[in-house]
């Protein structure tokens, strides 16, 4: 943010020379296991064993094929992208109609109904499993994306609500009013003129969501037993059991499981990092 | 007709809440509610038995095996939660401040830092597993090649290490996290405070200690409750590394793995025992609740204060 090397000559340079040096040490324990995950996916058994830190042959990806034809491994991915898909559609859809009537009407009962959004923010629902487990089957649900889809609706809203109900607050009453002088109704000034501002809080509460819900574990453990419906997590751990002793396809399978969301990361970082903060940074 | 516009208005405003509010009701409160409820009831499989009282509570606190087991798993928590408090944030406040300086590629190592957060706790953990490997794991020939090879060791296959093991393999994982939240705080902190000190002192670590941290300290709250309920219900990253059973022999078993155990661990069987389960869920949560919110307090009075 500011220099300070020109008010204190050699000592703060000094200083600064230490920072640089545990940031670059920072970095390299940072990066050095994924790239050591990315280098094995290119190397023999032999190889990972004898030389696990060279630069591996990245023309040999006999493991990486095997992970992508042998393995449900596109399948997984698959179920995967439709339930994260679904839940965040349906998290954006209902978010935005709560902060909005909650953010732009004056009615009995919203500061009640925000609190109530924000308590869901700290509820850890894996500690009602044994309720909700009861629940899904009497729903006719477990063993079906339906309930992971619930679920993590369910728990995606408050931060969604949250987030959406602070911006929507912040965007100027005049376009309203005008439209409302207008006659236009209620609907057509939220989906006509409302809604086209409102997308930059849309893309921070669903990356938010995007990645807790991309990388669950626990509720498809619970709820997902047809490998056919697995999500990538789960199947990941599936994989990893049946090919135990191969090093080459299970640090294939990583890589592969690993590198979708890393390439995104790479590519949109400011927004990763302000989505996924943004709840504990006020 | 201007009841008549109250009523539309009323209905649209309904329209708007209900479904969202229904969706947090259905799936989220009320099993959180039915949790606690069904702490009081005996269970047989997945029906629910005659009501009986705290006898759920009292095998989980007080009768073998379950006693011994909830003391063991708590205590692991307790570790796993200082242990995370100094690995994870103690090393974020760190990173903050020297990423907070805006030294030449601080937006690269801002990147680094952050990156395996985004990965899944499945990945993060079957990785680590295997780089704990004790004849081809990573970390093992990482020592050898440093001439520490008299270091390397089963990590995860004795008592001694395995569980603080999984405890670093966490705080990869996510020291990205307070991190930014640290930084986003220090950012914040107005310049004119800075100058102000920088004409009292030219010591960083006055700065550091007596200004900075002092001033992100609602960071620090959010940073620590964060931990707080992330330590208390930790499972995933235990579970695949360790195993449901917290191997070895209950090592790294904490009160997450012990409570899905306990609840669906011998489901095949159809034997799970739903009462003691719920009865720990409750006792977990109620203590979580109640920690959290005395930390909250505690120190956003000290936030006050300064």
């Amino acid at each position: 943010m500011r220099k300070t090397s020109d008010t204190g000559g050699l000592r703060t340079l000094g200083w600064d020379g230490l920072i640089q040096i545990l940031l670059i040490g920072n970095s390299v324990v940072m990066l050095a296991p994924i790239v050591i995950m990315v280098f094995s996916a290119f190397k023999t058994n032999a190889q990972i064993f004898q030389s696990p830190f060279s630069i591996p042959d990245f023309t040999h990806v006999a493991s990486i094929l095997r992970v992508w034809n042998e393995t449900d491994f596109l399948l997984y991915m698959g179920n995967s992208l439709i339930v994260t898909a679904t839940s965040i559609a349906l998290i954006l859809i209902l978010g935005t109609m709560a902060a909005y009537a909650i953010a732009r009407y004056e009615f009995r009962g919203s500061g009640f109904i925000l609190l109530f959004f924000l308590a869901g923010l700290t509820l850890p629902l894996k500690l009602a499993i044994i309720p909700l487990f009861i629940q899904m089957r009497d729903f006719g649900l477990i063993d079906s994306r339906l309930s992971l889809i619930f679920i993590y609706v369910a728990t995606g809203l408050p931060t969604a609500v949250f987030i959406m109900t602070g911006f929507i607050r912040s965007l100027p009453n005049e376009l309203e009013d005008a439209a409302r002088m207008d006659g236009a109704s209620e609907a057509r000034i939220m989906w006509s003129i409302m809604l086209p501002l409102v997308r930059p809080a849309m893309v921070i509460a669903a990356i938010q969501n995007v990645v807790p819900i991309w990388n669950d574990f626990f509720f498809p453990l619970i709820f997902i037993q047809n490998n056919d419906l697995k999500t990538l997590p789960q199947g990941l751990t599936t994989f990893m059991g049946e090919f135990g002793t191969d090093w080459g396809v299970l640090f294939s399978g990583l890589t592969l499981s690993a590198l979708p969301i890393i390439i995104l990361y790479i590519a949109l970082s400011r927004q990763f990092i302000n989505g996924m903060t943004a709840g504990a940074i006020k | 007709m201007i009841t008549a516009k109250l009523t539309g208005r009323r209905l649209w405003i309904a329209a708007l809440v209900v479904p969202p509010l229904a969706f947090m009701c259905l799936f989220l409160v009320y099993p959180i509610l039915s949790a606690f409820a069904y702490a009081f009831y005996e269970w047989r499989g997945l029906a629910r038995g005659e009501f009986v009282w705290f006898a759920n509570f009292h095998r989980v606190l007080f009768e073998f095996p379950f006693s011994e087991r909830t003391v063991n798993a708590f205590k692991h928590n307790i570790f796993v939660f200082f242990a995370l408090m100094v690995l994870q944030n103690g090393l974020g406040f760190i990173l903050a401040y020297c990423l907070w300086r805006e030294l030449w590629g601080a937006r690269f190592h801002r990147i680094a830092v952050f990156l395996p957060v985004v990965l899944s706790t499945v990945i993060v953990g079957l990785l680590w597993k295997l780089f704990y490997h004790p004849l081809f794991g990573a970390v093992n020939a990482t020592l050898r090649g440093l001439g520490l090879g008299s270091l390397a060791q089963p990590w995860l296959g004795q008592d001694s290490t395995a569980l603080t093991a999984i405890v670093v393999a966490n705080a990869w994982h996510m020291v990205g996290f307070p991190t930014l939240v640290f930084l986003a705080g220090m950012q914040r902190i107005p310049s004119e405070i800075l100058d102000a000190v920088r004409m009292e002192t030219e010591s960083e670590w006055v700065k550091m200690t007596k200004i900075v941290w002092p001033l992100v300290a609602p960071s620090a709250t959010v940073v620590f409750t964060l931990l707080f309920v992330g330590a208390f219900n930790w499972f995933e990253l235990p579970f695949i590394m360790a195993g449901v059973d917290g191997a070895p022999h209950g090592a790294t078993d904490v009160l997450g793995l012990y409570f899905y155990r306990t609840a669906f661990g011998s489901m095949s069987a159809s034997a799970e025992n739903f009462g003691p389960g719920s009865a720990l869920a409750v006792l977990i949560f109620l203590f979580i609740a109640v920690v959290s919110s005395v930390i909250t307090v505690r120190l956003r009075k000290r936030e006050i204060q300064l």
